[in-house]
């Protein structure tokens, strides 16, 4: 017998008797103003929030506050004039390294907890969003949903490879509880809110 | 019915914590304050108990349904392009491991949090079989430099003062001795550890949720160091338990929120990252592992202790745990959550575990999928007497009492005495030679028994 089939007949024989799957829909019942309690909550983890109007805004931004030169790389079009534009997923994940700003698209965002969702497409290369010094996500302001139950009903039966909640800069406290931002994430967060 | 001679037990363990008291009480603050912070968390949450009891009750049909699960989430994933392998215990998955990295010629390998393979001693098993490992999380780094074991499920260092983790990063890391400083430490650790991911070619992360109707995966850090690893390498090595299968992609919702509200406050980790299929060119396996699991799903008092979601919420707000550390209970998972799953593992070597309690119940109130965990760990204690699994001096002074309680005379003459020397000579009871007092305070003795009030007001 494989331990396949061991773990499998042992788990089959211990098992308890069928207890029915609880609905969880009933919990898409929030009634919030998502985008300020989005701001608040990614503020309260440490991200900031420009609220912008259109791309021309996100590239004054950029220029004022992140002129010195660095590597700059986009997966969005409308921003290729000011960065590297990735356009597939065809580079190696190693020609990161040295990536100091990052910006990308999300999909959606989740009011409650500040965290924004990026499938692979959105990214086009899974490492870019942890490998880059820092991180800049455009929300829509439309995309934000109130709870991690309306995310996962927006995001349903979507098909991707890789896709991942973040939620402000990457962060540790291992060191006696001290919060230090800047794990091996990026160290800061920052979303252009898009209305 | 065999004699234990337990020369590693949690009462004696805790008592080398306890030597430096200055130590005990900050660590039991540090914790304390964690729990106040899930506190903070969960009450701006106004259907949280409704949500705790949706985990239970989704965690509930898992167990009852796992083998469907487990072959639903095992095609979905094979399908998705990943490579399933499947280990009775932990020495299969240690050589699963190991068989991965020798097919690939592979000599190094960095991994991100995993209690599984701190189970399974997967580190000790690969560097004797010459693979360096690496692991990635800040704390864990910590306490592999230290040579030790994570004295917490999610906070591996909590035991250690930045004093001496600075130490330890101007030993290995070549760090000015002296600097203590927690940005500049995690700092150094940043630069040092981008190295290792960028060269190390295979990673190994644990699993926090495999969803059975995707074939999906899911790994939550705060640090990102689990992406970093496995976006970077060309094998990914995804190590989880079978009881880490939840249905439906959408039942996340469910758990995401209740995870790091339950282990440190925060609405989320940094990072939820959801592994559906390797990358073109790139391999991702998984290992399911048993180790146990399924002879505690057998046993139906103990089975809810399956549902845990490794938040580490009971550990935080454990009496004892606050005032004995991680290190005490000799075990990879530590605390209230630990002492019922090890007897399952060990009954003999972890006899003591489900005696390091006083059963207040605080674990239970903040378990994120309402594991009853006060009430396993008073089973537990029934199941390793009836077994013989007590220390003789236990069990001495159990036969004692056994004795005095079946023999009035006996009774009666025990109870003078003892109200007597706690009235009169407290010291002959209240000192260090005594292992109940050692544990406990002595109660004020009463100034007559029952019996004797009664004889007295009878009439």
């Amino acid at each position: 017998m494989t331990s396949r089939e061991k773990i499998l007949s042992a788990v089959k024989t211990n098992q308890p008797d069928l207890a029915t799957l609880p609905d969880v829909d009933f919990l898409l019942q929030e009634e919030v103003d998502v985008a300020e309690k989005f701001i608040a909550s990614l503020t309260a983890i440490g991200g900031q929030v420009i609220a912008v109007e259109n791309h021309a805004a996100i590239k004054a931004f950029i220029a004022e506050n992140y002129a010195q030169p660095s590597r700059k790389i986009t997966t969005v079009s409308e921003l290729e004039d000011i960065a590297e534009y990735v356009e597939d997923n065809s580079a190696n994940p190693h020609s990161l390294e040295n990536v100091d700003y990052a910006i990308i698209e999300a999909d959606l965002a989740v009011a409650e907890n500040g965290a924004i969702w990026v499938s692979e497409d959105k990214i086009r290369i899974r490492v870019l969003p942890f490998i880059t010094q820092h991180l800049a996500v455009i929300v829509s302001q439309k995309d934000i949903v109130p709870t991690m139950h309306y995310a996962y009903n927006k995001i349903g039966s979507t098909d991707y490879g890789f896709a991942t909640f973040i939620a402000g800069p990457s962060k540790t406290a291992d060191i006696e509880q001290s919060l230090v931002l800047g794990a091996h994430g990026s160290r800061s967060m920052t979303i252009f809110l898009m209305s | 019915m065999s004699e234990i001679q337990n020369t590693t037990n949690h009462a004696d363990l805790a008592e080398v914590f306890n030597n430096d008291e200055a130590r005990v009480d900050w660590h039991d603050e540090t914790l304390w304050w964690i729990r106040s912070k899930r506190d903070v968390a969960v009450n701006k949450i106004s259907n949280w108990e409704v949500l705790r009891e949706t985990a239970s009750q989704i965690k509930h049909n898992v167990l009852s349904n796992l083998s469907s699960y487990l072959q639903q989430f095992e095609n979905n994933a094979m399908t998705n392009g990943i490579i399933v392998h499947w280990a009775a215990d932990a020495k299969e998955h240690n050589q699963i491991v190991l068989s991965i990295l020798k097919k690939h010629s592979i000599g190094q390998m960095v991994k991100s949090k995993s209690m599984l393979t701190e189970e399974c001693h997967l580190n000790d098993f690969l560097e004797a079989n010459g693979i360096d490992v690496i692991d990635s999380d800040l704390g864990e780094r910590i306490v592999q430099l230290a040579k030790e074991m994570p004295s917490h499920i999610v906070l591996p260092c909590i035991h250690k003062k930045k004093e001496e983790i600075g130490e330890l990063f101007h030993q290995h890391l070549g760090t000015p001795a002296g600097n203590a400083d927690p940005q500049f430490l995690t700092e150094t650790a940043r630069q040092h550890l981008r190295d290792t991911f960028l060269t190390r070619r295979a990673a190994l992360t644990g699993v926090n949720f495999a969803i059975a109707e995707t074939g999906e995966f899911v790994v939550c850090t705060n640090e990102g160091n689990a992406d970093m690893g496995a976006h970077l390498a060309d094998v990914h090595i995804a190590s989880m338990g079978i009881e880490k299968i939840i249905p439906e992609r959408k039942h996340l919702g469910v758990f995401l929120r209740l995870l790091t509200r339950s282990a440190t406050g925060q609405p989320i980790t940094t990072y939820s990252s959801h592994f559906k299929r390797p990358n073109k060119g790139k391999e991702m396996h998984i290992i399911i592992v048993d180790n146990g699991r399924s002879i505690q799903l057998g046993r139906e008092d103990f089975r809810n202790s399956l549902k845990c979601i490794r938040c580490g919420a009971c550990m935080n707000t454990c009496p004892v745990y606050r005032r004995s550390g991680g290190h005490s209970y000799h075990s990879a998972i530590s605390g209230p959550i630990g002492s019922i799953l090890a007897p399952n593992l060990d009954m003999e070597k972890y006899a003591d575990l489900p005696f390091a309690s006083t059963l207040c119940g605080s674990c239970t109130n903040v378990c994120p999928v309402k594991i009853d965990i006060h009430q396993q760990l008073y089973k537990w204690r029934q199941v390793i007497v009836k077994n013989g699994y007590v220390p003789a001096a236990k069990k001495a002074s159990m036969q004692i009492m056994d004795w005095t309680l079946s023999s009035p005379t006996a009774y009666h003459t025990a109870g003078k005495a003892g109200r007597f020397v706690l009235k009169y000579a407290p010291f002959m009871v209240s000192n260090k030679l005594n292992p109940w007092y050692k544990h406990r305070d002595m109660p004020e003795p009463p100034k007559e028994s029952f019996g004797e009030w009664y004889k007295k007001n009878r009439k």
